[in-house]
């Protein structure tokens, strides 16, 4: 369980990313944050694990306290949290085996690391994790050698193979095509229901966002203006993350979806697609 | 506002001046201009010298055309394998202080005071040239190629820790990012995320620095730092100009072969 208290962050430039950010994610949990860009989403995310260090406030992981940690107890604290990002962030001149096996790098010592002696487990490991998100052909390409998909496929393994007990997903979508999109959104939201795992995902595609996770926080000028599920999402609340805007073709017709969502998967998807080459999104 | 003739747009455009005030700009190129013209009045020529030397270049030139190689071949031979050898031991020592000072030296992942000793270090590296450092290490060390060595490394770190330096401080940091974020330390931070990012380009400088070297041993020679630049130098004195042709035509081919081997490598490895 992750818990959010009174969180700030004022930049040393002095702007003000994050005000008295507060809630609650249950295990196993799927958030999915929205919000304008520079809401503070990807501070947000930067600050539980301390990646940007945060101004005020409380962050508690189970019974950690991760603001108080020292430098030491803050990276056994992120060996815990996995963490995928926009741009993949895969070392692109390494293979795709030690990009996943760099997510164990806060278990082995640095000399064993150096050689990449691993131990048999996490190599182990590895390989299952790269079977599961369906690149074992690819285990000794160059990161720079795949598709987009892939690189997130293999950014996921990574943050899988430091078994944590969270996830935080920075725009995992941005930079791919809208099918690819939703192949890897289910793709998250299945290995977290596997697992039991509690996510945060920051996206800026709402459709997308309404399609796959369970609640919603809105985040506008660093303050939560919105935190409920994907079906409250309305043209008010929109307008109050985003501003004045014709909503109309963005919300997901929730009676319509309701009484169809297994069967009408396929034609959801075509209809979002069709807003996203329309622009609405 | 509201009159119905389209507002009369100017039909020519140029772009604004660099140094907006005219009264300036003409004063700075007038000034640019009289102080030329006063520089090159107070260079004094002898012509009678000029015209002297111009038989000495002619022999020259004659010397380059018959190049001998064979007088002193045994001097040219000695001198080129001195030569290389500081080159190549030179760079290897050199590459090897300057990774560390290099990393110390990155502002986005070394802590201030490390920044500064080493960038130190990197500037007082850089502010002379070989030579004066030649000449330097030759008065400690006494004549001969180990104090061209010691030359030739002290520069390889100005030049290779400062570029180094630079080069990790244009990675791309999320891939930084994201290995800090598995919990991973400093020293694996540094191999898994910097390394790769830098080591094509920190293998390209290192044979480029190889060649510079090279170049650069037959330039200290002639202060007494050992090396071809020696036999060079002797060569001259006794106005053996075929024999100073024939090593001059070597350095040339040894560069041009290390430039196209370098260029190789560094294909292959990107």
């Amino acid at each position: 369980m992750l818990r959010l208290e009174g969180l700030s962050k004022v930049y040393g430039t002095g702007d003000r990313a994050l005000t008295d950010v507060s809630f609650t994610v249950e295990p196993g949990q799927v958030v999915g944050l929205i919000g304008p860009s520079g809401a503070g989403k990807s501070t947000l995310i930067r600050c539980i694990n301390r990646l940007v260090e945060p101004s005020a406030g409380k962050i508690s992981l189970g019974d950690l306290d991760i603001t108080q940690l020292s430098r030491g107890g803050l990276r056994q604290a992120r060996r815990r949290i996995g963490m995928i990002f926009q741009e993949y962030a895969l070392v692109e001149r390494l293979t795709v085996m030690e990009n996943v096996l760099s997510g164990r790098l806060g278990y082995v010592g640095f000399w064993r690391s150096f050689f990449r002696k691993f131990p048999p487990e996490s190599v182990e490991n590895a390989y299952r994790l790269l079977d599961r998100v369906g690149l074992s052909a690819h285990v000794n390409k160059r990161a720079d050698a795949l598709s987009g998909g892939q690189r997130q496929r293999v950014g996921i393994a990574r943050a899988l193979e430091q078994d944590p007990d969270l996830l935080l997903i920075d725009e995992p979508t941005a930079s791919l095509d809208p099918k690819t999109s939703r192949q890897i959104m289910r793709l998250i939201i299945e290995i977290c229901d596997e697992r039991g795992l509690p996510a945060i995902i920051n996206i800026h595609d709402v459709a997308l966002a309404q399609q796959f996770v369970q609640r919603i926080i809105g985040l506008q000028g660093g303050k939560v203006v919105f935190d409920g599920s994907p079906d409250e999402l309305d043209a008010d609340v929109l307008t109050r993350i985003y501003g004045e805007e014709d909503w109309s073709a963005t919300i997901r017709k929730v009676d319509e979806d309701a009484e169809g969502t297994e069967d009408s998967a396929e034609e959801i998807a075509a209809a979002l697609d069709r807003e996203r080459l329309a622009g609405l999104t | 506002m509201t009159t119905a003739t389209a507002p009369a747009f100017p039909t020519t455009w140029s772009r604004p001046p660099f140094i907006k005030r005219a009264w300036l700009r003409w004063t700075l190129y007038l000034g640019a201009l009289l102080y030329m013209v006063l520089a090159v009045g107070s260079v004094e020529v002898n012509w009678m010298r000029v015209w002297e030397g111009l038989d000495r270049g002619l022999r020259f030139i004659q010397g380059f055309l018959l190049p001998d190689f064979t007088s002193r071949w045994e001097d040219i031979l000695i001198g080129m394998e001195e030569s290389l050898t500081m080159a190549v031991t030179s760079t290897v020592a050199g590459v090897a202080i300057s990774v560390p000072i290099g990393i110390g030296a990155a502002r986005n992942i070394a802590p201030l005071p490390v920044y500064a000793v080493c960038r130190a270090i990197i500037a007082l590296s850089r502010s002379f040239q070989e030579i004066i450092i030649a000449i330097l290490f030759v008065a400690m060390f006494g004549f001969g190629p180990f104090a061209g060595f010691l030359t030739l490394s002290f520069a390889t770190i100005g030049f290779l820790a400062k570029l180094l330096a630079e080069d990790i401080e244009d990675i791309d940091e999320s891939q930084a990012e994201a290995v800090r974020a598995t919990g991973a330390g400093w020293w694996q931070i540094v191999t898994y995320a910097i390394q790769p990012q830098v080591m094509p380009r920190l293998i390209g400088l290192s044979l480029y620095r190889l060649d510079i070297n090279f170049r650069e041993s037959a330039v200290i020679g002639i202060v007494g730092a050992g090396g071809v630049g020696a036999t060079l130098n002797t060569a001259m004195d006794r106005y053996e100009y075929d024999s100073a042709a024939a090593i001059l035509i070597l350095i040339i081919l040894i560069v041009m072969a290390a430039e196209y081997s370098s260029g190789y490598v560094r294909k292959w490895l990107q």
